[in-house]
């Protein structure tokens, strides 16, 4: 997902503190920051929430590459608004980890030397307009899967951030199968846009919800305190579930042979994507891993100036109004 | 040299007539700012007619362990709510 393949951190405390901690979580109770909580549990979310954060973040720029390409003055109005969005989202999720005792700098600081990761999705290219479509569709649609049931996770801050991020989020998700729409119903060649799009980002689309059940051997722990809440698995079949109709309607082609309605389960069979892709894009290796994290650093150095002339101009007129009192 | 701009918490006024509520927190360098950012992040949608913006380091808590303590006196004192008295219906609406 969003924050993709975290690790739940072993957790050292007094059983009975943890016994009665969990009492607090089965019952349905909201974790607040000043709370007592596990440190596996703190640090857990710390590098969820972060991660998340960072993907909200380095998210704006596959689509910040279209702002100024958008067909008419109507779409770019729309991307713009989304993207501000993303910044939005970022910044909500950057406050809610804050409050676990991590600073702000400090999260820049990890996802800009590499310590701290963000979805593998946004290192893909967006090669034609047709992509603005595909991600707001695909992309984001995997995202309210994910997002929305993280709205009754047990710790408050996340909580209350995914609440305002869900009312927020299908907007974007419809913005984009409008894109599709369109272009679906437009010439042979913008009927290929879109067809190529979807063939790129289906699967890197599925690799979002983080590698299957059988190998995430980490969950456990994260949904038994309520900061993970359904497996990866269970959000892929749902989301190719509630997917393949949408493409059928486009009259476009999900990119697997081996799709197939399968009446036993109430759901589709479909093939898994290329996860030693997957594990390679995590690394690094992916085809904009690079580039992403270049801009995130050039955009930190650049405004480095901004920030600290602020602070300085801020300084300036504390102490003006000090003097003239 | 290292400075991270102040966190601020913010409250807005969702429309005429009701309370300011906290909505989230952002880093901004001073007041002003704080506001600018506020309408920026927290009112993209029309969210609110008011906002307040205050630096978090002013806020006093209370603490959590406290819960316990800070709120028991009030527990036992059932007479302070209105269905504690029976009134007959005779008496008229009351």
């Amino acid at each position: 997902m969003y924050a993709q393949m975290v690790t739940s951190e072993a957790t050292q405390d007094d059983p009975q503190k943890l016994a009665q901690f969990q009492a607090r979580i089965d019952a349905g109770e909201k974790i607040e920051p000043k709370e007592w909580m596990p440190e596996g549990y703190r640090k857990t979310l710390i590098r969820q929430i972060g991660q998340h954060a960072h993907s909200e973040i380095v998210g704006q720029l596959p689509e910040g590459n279209w702002i100024t390409r958008a067909p008419t003055l109507e779409r770019k109005a729309i991307l713009l608004a989304k993207v501000q969005d993303e910044a939005g989202h970022g910044l909500y999720l950057y406050c809610a980890a804050e409050t676990l005792g991590v600073s702000r700098d400090e999260l820049t600081e990890m996802l800009l030397d590499g310590r701290m990761k963000y979805s593998s999705i946004f290192n893909y290219p967006t090669l034609t307009w047709a992509d603005m479509g595909a991600v707001g569709w695909l992309v984001d649609g995997a995202a309210i899967m994910n997002q929305v049931p993280l709205q009754r996770t047990s710790y408050g801050p996340y909580s209350r951030a995914m609440v305002r991020i869900c009312k927020e989020e299908s907007f974007h998700q419809r913005q984009g199968y409008h894109i599709m729409m369109k272009m679906a119903q437009g010439t042979e060649a913008q009927k290929k846009m879109a067809q190529d799009a979807l063939n790129r980002f289906w699967y890197p689309s599925l690799m979002m919800f983080g590698p299957s059940d059988k190998d995430s051997v980490h969950s456990a722990q994260s949904m038994k305190w309520k900061i993970k809440m359904n497996t990866n698995d269970e959000l892929r079949q749902k989301f190719v579930d509630q997917t393949v109709p949408q493409a059928e309607f486009l009259g476009l082609t999900v990119p697997d042979k081996t799709l197939r309605w399968n009446d036993e389960k109430g759901g589709y069979d479909f093939a898994e994507p290329d996860w030693s892709e997957f594990f390679e894009v995590i690394k690094g290796n992916g085809p904009c891993n690079t580039e992403r994290l270049a801009a995130r650093n050039k955009a930190w150095d650049d405004g480095a100036w901004v920030r600290d002339g602020l602070m300085a101009h801020a300084a300036k007129k504390r102490a003006a109004k000090l003097a003239a009192e | 040299m290292k400075h991270e701009w102040p966190l601020w918490e913010v409250f807005i006024r969702g429309q005429h007539g009701l309370n300011h509520r906290h909505v989230g927190s952002l880093h901004a360098p001073d007041a002003e700012m704080a506001l600018k950012n506020a309408r920026d992040v927290y009112t993209r949608r029309n969210e609110g007619v008011s906002i307040w913006v205050v630096e978090a380091q002013h806020i006093t808590a209370s603490s959590p362990s406290e819960k316990g303590p800070l709120y028991e006196p009030s527990e036992s004192k059932v007479y302070r709510h209105p269905t504690f008295f029976d009134i007959p219906d005779e008496a008229g609406h009351m």
